[in-house]
């Protein structure tokens, strides 16, 4: 195929493609984005291949190697079509059978598709399984149909094709208002509506104009923009291309965080591609409009996800953000207007055009539209990534998508939109998710990230996890932030250490507050997040900790000790032999002894003690303080 | 080293490519490296020095032979990775960034990998561990020839 030079050569080049394909023929699709890989999907694609080989079946049987399905605890997987049979959690060795029996013949190996839990039953079919069954995948649908690194592949799915519209039949504003009209805002945490934002730019006048897409997906916890980058980069291109010809951009730029080695492959590979079918370039599918994107990658740098330091980034300078006003649509990089969207909100735009700005505006709420990729993690049963519709319930995520809470244990809050986010307590389960209702809840959107955290979680320490965090990744341009974020981790860490005191909250407080307000950029205003939601939400137990000294959730070091119940111990050495700094005495068949002065609280005793036996546990409070009572004076002889 | 900034425009924004192709030919950013941008880019040495030190990407440094990476994002937080991160640590007797004196292994973190269904995860060397429970096993895969 040569380059396309008209809207009309696009369609009869679909059409060629589709016409190559035999529905009927059958096609093992093996899931392989970083989850897949790092869950040994390269080894079932080999395997695979040598099995079709060994068959003699290379010729009747198509491999395709997608990018990640969302379901990433059942990596590594394969699809059989046209079946739709779903298998999970393979091993190489389980090739062979499944090409004797579902590809070879009509039959499924029933003991590698997905079992239902709840009900006991088997699904063969993967969106029959409970965890698809909610979704509505309207951007991550096509990641199971799309190999990455074939563009033809996104073509056949009328990619490029919302692009060759707009470019022939539309104007500027016209794509503009169609972007208002769907209500699609900003996925990358904010939320600000996209329409008016390319509006804000397209109106400045300017000879050099710039897009970027941010795709410095830096909050822990969040991955849907890796998995869209991975998995249907196109989708992102032609997102931008569409945003550069409405505001009058001849450049862009895609951000890919260097953490994300398989995306940037991707990407670089699809804007290959894009390049030489006349995608970007001159004169785009034969149009007047000209325009191309350039690839960088990041370089370790939390603060880099800010629009204004992505942008110094870009210049080969420090990620440093600047006060705004001027905004970046007025002054961007290197002074000029630049729109920046992210990765989600750039992969939404193809799709709001080919389907129509009513349809769109149709799913979600009232000041919401659309889906949102969230990825579920933590304790909950099935993690991956979940696309669901604007307004949906926690509760319908975490149980009914995400299979409730691992091991039968209870939920105590979920954590959503990273650093700059808050958790939310369970008793707000019935809470529909959308921008505003997050917000007044005290966490935020976010790029995504929704982390599930059980009783075993202590909020204590996730603030200061979370805390932690924004302090080292804090770029030290604004004192607010420089100083402040450390001096709110000095208090959290006295308080996790055991050396809380009463006024400790008040301050937590009082500096959260002047850390918001003070602070230049978004980094530092939403900081405190994490500390003031969970102190409103969990005060108790911060009291707790300062007060009768004790972490129920049993995590802070400085709260616990680990002890071995003589009762139940039957000396079996397992634990002292595993005690990385001996700290463990004891004899075969004699109860061990922990040095409370030794120990690290490492916790290994407690892994390796037999369920069965149960000698080990932690303590904390008043039961912790005898046992160091009891140790002090009469140290362990060895 | 010449060959290789030849191969860049000289203008500041290429500097972090730069940056980026030599710390992975050369495993770290040499004060001659530091020079020969600076004369190339036509900025001061100070300024690459600004930039270098404040992305984690690069390291003024040698690394060692195998780069330990755990992830220390949420999901693998709640998961167990600071006690990971403990346990490997003292296996090798060094801090978070630091190099053992044999040159053997590096100890690095990293604020999230983006595999949160599969954590806590550990990264050796470009290779991802997932559902890690303790370190020993995976220095002990890496110890070879220490």
């Amino acid at each position: 195929m040569e380059r396309i030079n008209h809207p009309e050569e696009l369609t009869a080049w679909k059409s060629e493609i589709l016409a190559e394909r035999i529905p009927s023929k059958k096609t093992i699709v093996v899931s392989s984005g970083t989850c897949g890989q790092a869950s040994g999907s390269l080894q079932m694609i080999d395997a695979v291949n040598q099995e079709l080989e060994k068959k003699g079946l290379r010729d009747r049987v198509e491999v395709k190697v997608t990018g990640c399905h969302g379901f990433c605890q059942l990596e590594p997987n394969l699809i059989v079509y046209p079946e739709e049979i779903f298998y999970k959690n393979l091993k190489p060795q389980d090739v062979p059978q499944i090409v004797e029996k579902s590809i070879l013949g009509n039959e499924i190996v029933s003991s590698l598709v997905f079992k239902d839990l709840k009900t006991a039953q088997k699904v063969i079919k993967q969106d029959e399984i409970p965890f698809y069954k909610k979704q509505e995948r309207l951007l991550t649908e096509n990641n199971l149909k799309i190999n990455p690194t074939e563009i033809e592949d996104y073509i056949a799915l009328d990619g490029y094709h919302a692009l060759a519209n707009a470019l022939f039949n539309m104007t500027s504003e016209a794509i503009i208002a169609e972007i208002e009209t769907a209500g699609l805002r900003g996925r990358g945490g904010a939320g600000f509506p996209t329409g008016r934002k390319w509006e804000i730019c397209r109106k400045v006048e300017s000879d050099v104009k710039y897009v970027i897409c941010n795709a410095d997906e830096g909050d822990p916890g969040a991955y849907m923009d890796r998995s869209l980058l991975e998995g249907n980069p196109h989708s992102i291109i032609e997102g931008m291309i569409i945003g550069a010809y409405a505001i009058g951009a001849q450049e862009g730029y895609i951000y890919v965080r260097m953490e994300y080695p398989l995306a940037v492959q991707h990407v670089n590979l699809a804007l290959e591609q894009a390049r030489k079918f006349g995608f970007l370039g001159e004169s785009i599918l034969g149009s007047e409009f000209a325009f191309d994107i350039h690839l960088i990658e990041g370089a370790g740098a939390f603060v880099s996800g800010e629009e204004t330091s992505l942008m110094a980034s870009i210049e080969g300078r420090r990620a440093f953000p600047r006060q705004r006003p001027p905004f970046p649509a007025q002054e961007g990089l290197w002074g000029k207007p630049t729109n920046i969207n992210n990765v989600e909100t750039w992969a939404n735009v193809p799709l709001i055009l080919r389907k129509g700005a009513d349809w769109y505006a149709k799913i979600g709420t009232r000041r919401s539209k659309g889906t949102k990729i969230f990825s579920l993690v933590g304790k909950i049963n099935n993690t991956g990534l979940v696309e669901v519709p604007m307004g949906i319930t926690l509760r319908e995520i975490v149980y009914d998508i995400g299979g409730g809470i691992q091991d039968n244990k209870k939920l105590k809050a979920i954590q959503t939109g990273g650093p700059s986010g808050g958790c939310i307590p369970a008793e707000k389960l019935d809470l529909p998710i959308d921008y505003d209702t997050l917000a007044k809840a005290g966490s935020i959107m976010g790029s995504g990230g929704m982390i599930i955290m059980d009783e075993e979680t202590c909020m204590v320490d996730i603030a200061r996890y979370f805390l932690n965090f924004t302090q080292e990744e804090s770029c030290g341009k604004c004192v607010p932030c420089r100083i402040g974020t450390k001096q709110l981790v000095d208090i959290l860490n006295k308080i996790t250490e055991g050396d809380g005191e009463e006024d400790d909250l008040k301050k937590l407080e009082n500096l959260s507050k002047t850390v918001k307000e003070g602070s230049l950029c978004g980094l530092g205003q939403t900081a405190p997040n994490p500390v003031l939601t969970t102190l409103r939400y969990f005060r108790k137990e911060y009291e707790s900790h300062i007060k009768s000294k004790t972490c129920a959730a049993l995590v802070c070091k400085g709260l616990i000790a680990y002890t071995i119940d003589p009762d139940k111990c039957v000396g079996c050495l397992l634990c002292l032999k595993n005690c990385p700094v001996d700290a463990i005495v004891g004899e075969r068949k004699k109860v061990h002894i922990i040095d409370q002065d030794l120990c690290i609280k490492c916790g290994a005793c407690l892994d390796v003690c037999p369920p069965k036996i149960g000698a080990v546990s932690k303590v904390t409070g008043r039961k912790m303080a005898r046992i160091l009572k009891n140790a002090s004076g009469k140290r362990v002889e060895k | 080293m010449e060959n290789i900034l030849k191969e860049f425009e000289q203008d500041q924004k290429e500097l972090i490519h730069i940056l980026h192709r030599i710390q992975e030919d050369f495993g770290y950013i040499s004060p001659q490296a530091i020079s020969a941008i600076a004369k190339h880019l036509k900025i001061s040495e100070n300024e690459i020095y600004s930039v270098l030190t404040f992305y984690k990407a690069f390291s003024l440094e040698p690394r060692g032979k195998h780069i330990v990476t755990v992830c220390m994002g949420t999901a693998c937080h709640v998961r167990g990775a600071p006690r990971l991160m403990d346990d490997a640590s003292r296996e090798l007797g060094i801090d978070v960034g630091q190099t053992t004196p044999d040159k053997h292994f590096t100890l690095e973190t990293v604020n999230c990998l983006g595999c949160c269904a599969i954590g806590p995860v550990v990264v050796v060397d470009g290779k991802y561990h997932s559902y890690v429970k303790r370190m020993e096993s995976i220095i002990k895969e890496y110890s070879e020839g220490r």
